[in-house]
């Protein structure tokens, strides 16, 4: 049988593969997206792949900072990023969590002081990469769904 | 060991080590918090108490502690007739005391305030309770009196019990305890459970604590009996508070199955939750425990702004 792309392959630009089934819309959320560009996005949502479902994410004429997809592992810990130039893979790297991240995602605590009136960012340090466990830099409470606090 | 300038804002900032040179500091403080010695190692300092909760203990041993080392303090107990009540950000507030005082001593109902306090001064902050959450200068106390009382930590059968899910101090002190070696028993209604986190921390250290509803069965076997305050104030409705206020009172015929040298500690206050008949039993220390506040808090603030005796 004739193997069919679901996704057309892009001559630039960053492809965000194995993204964990059901969260590639809060990747797009995390990039930004479609606020930081104007080129083509693709989207596949429950892929099926040798070590089951999956999303894939195409960005075109963009490529991805290191620092800015490793945001990704957060709700994706198995993402790889793939660098194309010229419809060639010339860059490609798992994404990792770096030790604390700010602004990303906020406190699920309602009395945490991150959640008021304050002049202060959402921070929290990362005590496990897979499965992604964050603790609060305030407040030290571990919210149990990252996915839903990110904002 | 330098904590001249060091923030105090969680027991878990601290190693082992550090605890016990604070705590050995305190003890040589005794003399100097009743009263029977006095030296001003705080002459000229000024310290910021800024309570935006309700405190008696911490407030005025706070108080207390910077009197009795020659220092003064500025501050207020109750946020009313201050700007916050126009608006004011805790940030810029902090800013201010830091440029009023030496050191600052906080007490906020949201977790974490003393933390977003520490980011915008350069004086030490101490935290004197962030809501629900930490309360280090209670828990060094708690340890220094357990440790005055029992000699030591390790292998004691302590007995956490009450509000263990919005009790702040327990939280601290569960962790200190497990870093010391106590084996740990927590009674509570199901709940006011100890929080999941809490207790990973405790495991982390090599301690599994015990987890029951029932006091009864576990007081036979306790060194310490550590109780705490069912809050109001911190239940989202008063309904799920009515269930469980009145969950657990400590009497003389309770005391019957305890061991002679059963303590029983209360950061206070307390409302019903022990009777006061057993005020006057040898069990109860936790008046001794409140004026321990002192001797700690002096030994505290003498370090972190630099006087030493």
């Amino acid at each position: 049988m004739k193997k069919e792309l679901k996704v057309p392959r892009i001559k630039d630009g960053t492809v965000i593969d194995h993204i964990t089934a059901g969260n590639a819309v809060k990747v797009l959320h995390i990039l930004g997206i479609p606020k930081t560009t104007s080129s083509t996005v693709s989207v596949a949502m429950n892929v099926k792949s040798k070590l089951g479902k999956k999303d894939i994410v195409k960005v075109e004429n963009r490529e991805l900072d290191t620092k800015e997809v490793d945001k990704i592992a957060l709700i994706a810990p198995k993402a790889t990023i793939n660098i194309v130039r010229d419809y060639r893979v010339t860059k490609k790297h798992k994404v990792k969590l770096p030790d604390e991240i700010v602004g990303i995602v906020s406190c699920s605590n309602p009395t945490c002081v991150s959640n008021a009136n304050e002049p202060v960012e959402c921070r929290f340090k990362i005590i496990s990469r897979d499965p992604p466990k964050i603790k609060c830099y305030y407040c030290e409470r571990e919210p149990e769904d990252i996915a839903d606090r990110i904002i | 060991m330098i904590f001249k300038g060091k923030d105090i804002i969680s027991i878990k900032d601290f190693s082992k080590k550090e605890i016990n040179y604070i705590l050995n500091y305190a003890e040589e403080m005794i003399p100097y918090a009743n009263g029977e010695n006095y030296k001003d190692i705080l002459k000229g300092k000024v310290l910021s108490t800024l309570f935006f909760e309700p405190s008696t203990r911490t407030r005025l041993s706070f108080e207390s502690s910077m009197n009795r080392l020659g220092g003064r303090v500025i501050g207020f107990a109750d946020p009313s007739g201050t700007s916050q009540k126009k608006g004011e950000s805790l940030a810029d507030t902090i800013r201010m005391a830091d440029s009023y005082s030496d050191a600052i001593v906080i007490r906020h109902p949201h977790e974490g305030a003393a933390r977003l306090a520490a980011e915008f001064a350069d004086s030490p902050v101490l935290n004197a309770g962030d809501g629900a959450g930490r309360h280090p200068t209670q828990c060094l106390l708690d340890l220094f009196t357990i440790r005055s009382e029992k000699k030591q930590i390790k292998n004691k059968n302590i007995v956490l019990l009450g509000d263990l899910k919005y009790g702040r101090t327990v939280h601290s002190l569960a962790y200190a305890l497990a870093l010391y070696g106590a084996k740990l028993t927590f009674v509570s209604p199901a709940s006011l459970k100890m929080p999941n986190e809490v207790t990973n921390e405790c495991k982390e250290l090599g301690i599994d604590p015990f987890h029951t509803s029932s006091l009864e069965k576990t007081i036979k076997d306790a060194d310490v009996l550590y109780v705490t305050r069912i809050q109001r104030e911190r239940f989202p409705d008063a309904e799920e508070y009515n269930r469980v206020v009145g969950s657990y009172k400590i009497n003389k015929s309770l005391l019957e199955n305890a061991k002679e040298n059963l303590i029983i500690m209360h950061p206070l206050p307390r409302v019903t939750e022990i009777h006061p008949e057993v005020d006057k039993t040898p069990h109860a220390l936790y008046f001794k425990q409140a004026f321990n506040g002192v001797p700690v808090r002096m030994a505290l603030l003498s370090l972190v702004m630099g006087g030493r005796l």
